[in-house]
């Protein structure tokens, strides 16, 4: 399996992760080994412009496109890796994602003036559907959040979890082989071990 | 519901962990990579891991230091201490860092906030403000561990950071550090009420009971040292005070 390194942050932590579950990950930019990977997981903290400007100059978004795309590779996003699977961002101007999902990436707005943005912390995750991603794994159960934007969308298909903040935001999104997340599973000690688990054993 | 985030601060100085008054008269309390690992155990929300010597002593964070902490830290961890250029920063993230505090470099290095921030995020830069009040009650912010006067009024100063980028602002009270009398409570309600950004109240906490009351001013989240170093109170039963005083925790 492999971590996406496109010089956006976290990759060690994400790679000690998956290895506590038993699994070998290799950390790599090389596109070749990324399309012989079985699983795929783009970690990431950082600003999805420069994000994407790496990702297109290491030539990762074509290799990534193609792979989960077409290749129906199991993928997880995390945090901004979650966001790059977007069309759109408006962080700091507007920026072209790697659109497989029809949502766009907005700050959050407080719904009150108790809420403050960026989002830090531990809060609920409320999956939506039944999706192996949160199996063994409660409804209310806190992960570990900090971000300033969120993935919106009208499709309410690829909604896999929501949160309760800034009025309610999406905090896992996905369909078919492909899932994506707000939270950082890695940091989220037990229930993020076991979401991590559930992604390293999906079948399919 | 977002959470209440009880912080320990860890204090590192020459090859452990440290523990003082007043950012000063520091002695030992034991070993890093120990801390690290009980506290990973216990389940704390966070950690905040700051070199207390790197500026003053001139030295760049100490990267191979926080890439073996990391191997037994899967709760996200702050770093803060020496951090003078977007490398270090980006350094630190790599090795597993989640978010890096930034203290003297706010003041000295112009434009680090804002270039941090606009690679990596607001979510990611913690900026510290060190108070010490004057004889007249007087505050302003310090920078050097509290060794080096900046004249600046930290409400400006928080102001300053969020508008650079700033996803938090960890607030210390100089002279209240070690003493655990409880948080500058004033100086929170300022600054809280000043920025949107979370303030992590620092500096004071010597009950339970304290924290509560920095909650009630404003505070997102609570550092605290010498109460879990010191006394028999622990992150765990905290939460538990907390709860019980009507605030969501994490269990």
């Amino acid at each position: 399996m492999a971590v996406v390194d496109y010089g956006m942050g976290n990759l060690d932590s994400v790679r000690r992760a998956v290895q506590l579950q038993g699994s070998t990950a290799t950390t790599t930019a090389d596109p070749q080994v990324i399309s012989e990977a079985d699983r795929i997981i783009l970690p990431g903290v950082g600003a999805f412009g420069e994000a994407m400007i790496n990702l297109r100059e290491r030539g990762l978004d074509t290799t990534l496109t193609h792979q989960v795309l077409d290749e129906r590779v199991p993928f997880l996003g995390i945090c901004l890796g979650m966001q790059l699977m977007a069309r759109s961002s408006t962080e700091h101007g507007n920026h072209e994602g790697l659109g497989w999902l029809d949502c766009a990436v907005v700050k959050l707005e407080p719904a009150d003036t108790a809420e403050r943005v960026p989002h830090v912390g531990w809060n609920e995750v409320h999956p939506a559907i039944d999706s192996p991603l949160f199996h063994d794994i409660d409804n209310d159960r806190d992960f570990y959040f900090v971000h300033s934007f969120h993935v919106a969308t009208d499709d309410q298909d690829v909604v896999l979890a929501t949160t309760p903040y800034a009025g309610g935001f999406n905090s896992a999104v996905g369909t078919r082989n492909m899932f994506g997340v707000q939270f950082h599973p890695e940091k989220s000690q037990q229930a993020g071990q076991i979401l991590l688990k559930n992604f390293l054993t999906w079948k399919g | 519901m977002l959470k209440v985030r009880i912080i320990p601060t860890l204090l590192y100085r020459d090859f452990g962990l440290v523990k003082g008054e007043r950012f000063d008269s520091q002695r030992a309390v034991g070993s890093a990579l120990q801390a690290v690992k009980v506290y990973n155990l216990r389940g704390v929300d966070e950690l905040m891991f700051l070199d207390v010597t790197a500026t003053r002593q001139d030295r760049e964070p100490d990267f191979a230091l926080i890439d073996e902490l990391a191997d037994d830290c899967f709760m996200p961890l702050t770093v803060g201490g020496g951090i003078r250029s977007v490398d270090h920063a980006r350094r630190l993230l790599e090795v597993g860092a989640d978010k890096v505090a930034v203290g003297t470099g706010v003041v000295e290095c112009e434009g680090l906030v804002e270039a941090i921030a606009s690679r990596f995020g607001a979510q990611c830069v913690v900026a510290v403000i060190d108070v010490r009040r004057d004889d007249d009650g007087r505050a302003s912010a310090w920078i050097r561990s509290g060794t080096s006067a900046t004249g600046l009024d930290p409400v400006e100063l928080a102001v300053q950071v969020e508008r650079a980028g700033a996803g938090e602002i960890l607030l210390q009270s100089i002279e209240r550090d070690g003493t655990m009398i409880g948080y500058d409570l004033d100086m929170i309600a300022s600054v809280s009420d000043a920025v949107s950004v979370p303030v992590i109240a620092s500096g004071g906490a010597g009950t339970y009971e304290h924290m509560v009351e920095a909650l009630g001013s404003g505070a997102s989240a609570l550092a605290a040292g010498a109460i879990y170093h010191f006394t028999q109170q622990t992150p765990m039963e905290a939460k538990s005070a907390i709860a019980a005083a009507g605030y969501p925790v994490r269990r």
